[in-house]
């Protein structure tokens, strides 16, 4: 019997579904031809890419048209902050974020902090929540642009995001969400939420690596970041990536019908599974982010006296592959600052692991890790020199 | 990342856990920085080092160095384990990545640390030049990038990606 492995690092990247690498495979060799092409490889590959741009629309109830193909997550953020406020720049120059976001979106708005413009960072709670009030009293007559996540990579946390967009639309601020964990998971319609740009990533959705979109609604001007051919309605330029934009189409669509039947009931029940579990077998441990309102496929967890690193080593021993945001895994000696955010202290925060579920982690699989885990914590509190057992 | 020997030394940790009758004690460190390593010694009336344990809240590499210097102080005089340095830990466990050398240099300041209260408790006094035996934060040598003082609230502007841009 070969032992078994589990892969709880689904935040970090998930495993490309069969069937939507099965979709991709034609689209390198046979039907390769650049979709901006008039001939017939041309046009094959053009079907390809507005299905595909057709499929992601339908994942979050938009138009194809609103949809902008990019080169991952990272680009879709940046594209939507620099773009957005380089339209908007002779109307104000305030950009509003908060101290959760991720790299591609906090250091984005602090290179533009450099180059002319202005932002604030707004804090969390303790569970990592962006407070609506807090935003709108952050607003000002020369505020372009605010970007709050629709959820959390490290802590999982779902933010407000309608009451969020009500407040920025009610400022005529522009709102931006970074979906990236949250498109495919959540149930998003963009027709009901008050999101005027929001970014995805195939990688996090069963999909390919490289592929990204930022959802645009109608009317909003962006300037491009990458200037050229005009492709992508002029917006992003550079042949389209026809592979993978066809395996983000299917991905997307694959998603939806997740959704749609309640598959991502059965995650949640695991994940509170995982939770419990953890909570039962091990004490002085700290679920961060919030309990409920929280990625159906998220645990994240501080534990006591301990440091990350070790904890994630010995797990990808026992064959399971876990995160940490402590500060060995970062290469700092600061941990994660989504963690200290929350108010979390540094020795604390250097004990993390987080564990995420992909659609195909099973019931023997959570049990394989209550198992592992628990020992593992204990044989790396045997030797800190802050654990004193039975105190 | 980490050497054959790294990992060994990090999964089957020698001579760790507390001493009961240990007659010196050092802790270097910050918990802030994730690192701290408590030495215990057993030290005879040759001035050998009969015994010698290791508690340590850190990372693969601090456990794994940890690990090493006790087994590489073990039933040496205090003069000679005071001449293991950093890089002989460091090369005794077949390397450690750039970023985790400071986990050698912590090994070499709690052995130091722990001969210090050793002295403390003989003659009342550490040796002049020696490290306290509950020193906070030296080891890492401000590699953590806080700078004197260690004060890591004012480094929110400052973010790791930074450091591997190119020119902005």
């Amino acid at each position: 019997m070969t032992p078994r492995k589990v892969y709880l690092d689904n935040s970090a990247t998930t495993q490309v579904d069969k069937r939507v690498l099965e979709a991709m495979i034609p689209y390198f060799s046979e039907d390769y031809g650049n979709p901006n092409s008039l001939h017939a490889w041309g046009r094959e590959a053009r079907v390809g890419v507005d299905k595909a741009r057709a499929q992601v629309a339908d994942l979050i109830g938009a138009q194809p048209k609103d949809i902008i193909f990019t080169g991952g997550g990272s680009e879709a953020d940046n594209l939507a902050i620099k773009g957005a406020v380089w339209a908007l720049k002779d109307k104000g120059k305030h950009i509003i974020t908060s101290s959760i976001e991720h790299h591609a979106l906090l250091d984005t708005v602090k290179w533009l902090g450099k180059n002319g413009f202005d932002y604030t960072i707004l804090p969390v709670d303790e569970t990592g929540m962006v407070d609506p009030k807090e935003l709108e009293a952050a607003i000002r007559p020369d505020t372009i642009l605010a970007s709050i996540m629709y959820a959390n990579n490290e802590i999982g946390t779902i933010e407000p995001v309608a009451e969020l967009g009500e407040v920025c639309r009610k400022h005529g601020v522009l709102f931006h969400t970074d979906g990236v964990q949250a498109a495919g998971h959540i149930k998003i319609d963009v027709k009901e939420l008050p999101v005027d740009m929001m970014t995805m990533a195939a990688h996090k959705m069963y999909g390919p690596k490289g592929v990204g979109a930022l959802y645009v609604k109608k009317g909003i001007k962006l300037i491009p970041v990458i200037h050229g051919g005009g492709q992508e309605f002029g917006v992003r330029s550079g042949t389209e990536n026809t592979p993978g934009l066809i395996g983000f189409g299917m991905s997307a669509e694959l998603a939806a019908n997740r959704l749609a039947s309640g598959e991502i009931d059965n995650e949640i029940r695991l994940r509170d599974k995982l939770i419990d579990g953890l909570m039962e077998r091990i004490p002085e441990i700290t679920l961060t982010g919030h309990r409920t309102k929280r990625l159906p496929y998220h645990v994240s967890i501080c534990v006591k006296y301990v440091e990350g690193e070790g904890m994630l080593l010995l797990m990808d021993a026992a064959g399971i592959g876990v995160s940490s945001g402590s500060a060995c895994t970062s290469g700092s000696l600061e941990p994660s600052y989504v963690l200290l955010s929350l108010g979390m202290d540094h020795p604390t925060a250097h004990g993390s692991v987080r564990m995420t579920l992909s659609k195909d982690t099973n019931d023997e699989d959570i049990d394989y890790v209550l198992e592992k885990f628990p020992p593992i914590v204990e044989k790396l509190r045997s030797l800190s020199p802050f654990y004193k057992k039975n105190q | 990342m980490y050497s054959e020997k790294v990992v060994d030394y990090f999964m089957n940790p020698r001579n760790s856990g507390k001493m009961d009758d240990a007659n010196a004690i050092g802790e270097v460190g910050n918990p802030k920085c994730g690192d701290v390593m408590k030495i215990y010694l057993k030290i005879n009336d040759q001035e050998v080092i009969e015994d010698i344990k290791f508690e340590t809240f850190g990372c693969a590499a601090a456990i794994a160095t940890s690990s090493m210097i006790t087994e590489m102080a073990k039933g040496k005089t205090i003069t000679e384990a005071l001449k293991i340095n950093n890089k002989d830990v460091a090369e005794a466990l077949g390397g450690l990545p750039p970023a985790k050398l400071h986990c050698s240099l912590l090994a070499q300041e709690g052995i130091e640390a722990a001969v210090a209260d050793y002295f403390i408790r003989k003659t009342g006094k550490a040796p002049e030049g020696f490290k306290t035996p509950y020193s906070t934060c030296s080891a890492c040598s401000g590699s953590c990038g806080g700078g004197a003082g260690h004060d890591h609230e004012e480094e929110e502007e400052i973010f790791v990606s930074e450091d591997h841009r190119a020119a902005e």
